[in-house]
């Protein structure tokens, strides 16, 4: 067993050469980048030592770029940053509330949405607002780079496809035209400073007559990865997103539903609700893409 | 285990350090430094007693590498008080009695105080927000709200 020790790589061909230096090595290592989960997790439930790489200072991972067609997101970028950039927040408000939501003012300062996703929780605030928005992780790995979508990226609970040489760079989104927009809700006890007991995220693009042309549903919290609803894309596509239409929308999250009981809720109370979030969210996501 | 030579500044003056690779920013402050004003609470970033500033954005100190502090800006509880006297944030907290035991009290000053640096005329809502990440057992939040509001109103007067 080796000991900790510390690396931050200015370059991103510095930081892969790190990670392959310290496998050939026989180090394990990991990825640092706001480190609220990392460092408590090290000292808690895995303090085997390790060469924590820190990605704050490369380029690639501090890159914020709207373009006219797609929009990147750095992984190491503080959710507190990302919330105060206005042009951000309204061209992807219901992925900015997902960050807002997760931890204090504190946390907010250091955690990223790249982190979330790495961390893999089955209730990762960001990742629904992300599979619905079809966002796509930028992956450097020693060859060169690959992308793989965030509904592929988790495979299990706390475990992603990232390799140990590889690193997450950002989030690569379609831009939403103007008709378009995601919104997500998640259900705590407390109103701040909680891990979801059952989440929902919705994107839609509605056409100039207010029917939508296309959804996408996701929920969190309620199965082993969070899942993309085809069936509640398919209640919502070719309506007004009325009350009918979102409870059948509601109704297919209920149905997909497969969560546990444990100390936030059980399985009964999470099926039901996540419905209600799905119908909630689909109502904020509706009024949006028409204003 | 070889230690890291960790240059940076806090609360205005140069500090050099040596650390372990997995030592928190909130050990070096309290343990190398002296700076024993920066409370440990809870150590998962809960709490909030060990809040500081890192280049000028609120964090928890104890989800901080003292490593990461390499270039950077660190703001203590030691550096709030003016060399005249105690911020205003200090002295509402007196007035009003928002403290008892006094341990969550630098990390709620250190936060209050980017609050109102970034938003000086904050809502009951907003600062109940912001303050969330930081806890007390003690007053039962209410008296630390209204010191916050009343520190507010004083330096909305003294600008």
């Amino acid at each position: 067993m080796g000991d900790y020790a510390y690396a931050a790589p200015t370059s991103l061909e510095e930081a892969l050469s790190v990670l392959e230096s310290q496998a050939n090595d026989g180090q394990r290592t990991q990825i640092l980048a706001g480190g609220t989960d990392v460092l408590v997790q090290m000292r808690s439930i895995d303090k085997e030592p390790r060469t924590l790489v820190d990605i704050k200072h490369i380029a690639e991972t501090n890159a914020l770029s709207i373009g006219a067609d797609e929009i990147f997101i750095g992984a190491a970028i503080p959710s507190a940053a990302l919330n105060e950039n206005d042009e951000l927040k309204g061209l992807l408000p219901g992925l900015i509330e997902a960050a807002d939501l997760i931890g204090s003012t504190q946390i907010q300062g250091r955690a990223t949405i790249g982190g979330n996703l790495c961390n893999s929780s089955p209730a990762g605030d960001t990742i629904p607002a992300l599979v619905v928005v079809s966002a796509v992780c930028v992956i450097a790995s020693p060859g060169g780079s690959r992308e793989v979508a965030v509904g592929d990226f988790v495979t299990g609970v706390g475990e992603n496809c990232l390799e140990s040489n590889e690193i997450l760079l950002g989030l690569k989104i379609p831009r939403p035209g103007n008709n378009s927009a995601d919104a997500y809700l998640r259900f705590i006890p407390r109103t701040e400073m909680d891990i979801a007991v059952a989440g929902a995220a919705v994107a839609l693009t509605l056409d100039e007559g207010g029917t939508c042309t296309s959804a996408r549903v996701a929920i969190g919290a309620v199965a082993p990865t969070v899942l993309l609803v085809e069936a509640a894309s398919a209640a919502l596509v070719g309506t007004k997103v009325d009350d009918d239409a979102l409870n059948a929308a509601a109704a297919a999250c209920s149905d997909a539903a497969s969560p546990i009981t444990d100390k936030r809720g059980t399985v009964e109370y999470r099926t039901k609700v996540v419905g209600v979030l799905c119908k909630r969210a689909g109502g904020i996501a509706r009024d949006r893409a028409s204003s | 285990m070889s230690k890291l030579h960790v240059t940076t500044s806090v609360n205005g003056q140069p500090e050099e350090v040596l650390c372990e690779p997995h030592q928190s920013l909130l050990d070096v402050l309290r343990d190398e430094l002296g700076l024993t004003g920066t409370k440990e609470g809870c150590s998962t970033g809960d709490c909030g007693a060990c809040s500081v500033t890192l280049d000028g954005r609120l964090v928890c100190s104890c989800l901080v590498l003292a490593a990461e502090a390499e270039g950077k800006e660190v703001g203590t509880i030691e550096g709030v008080a003016n060399p005249d006297g105690l911020h205003v944030l200090q002295q509402k907290f007196l007035e009003h009695a928002a403290l008892q035991c006094g341990i969550c009290t630098p990390g709620f000053i250190v936060a209050a105080k980017v609050l109102l640096e970034r938003d000086p005329n904050p809502d009951e809502t907003t600062i109940r927000y912001w303050l969330a990440g930081n806890l007390c057992r003690c007053t039962g939040y209410d008296k630390i709200i209204r010191a916050v509001q009343d520190a507010a109103t004083e330096l909305a007067h003294e600008a």
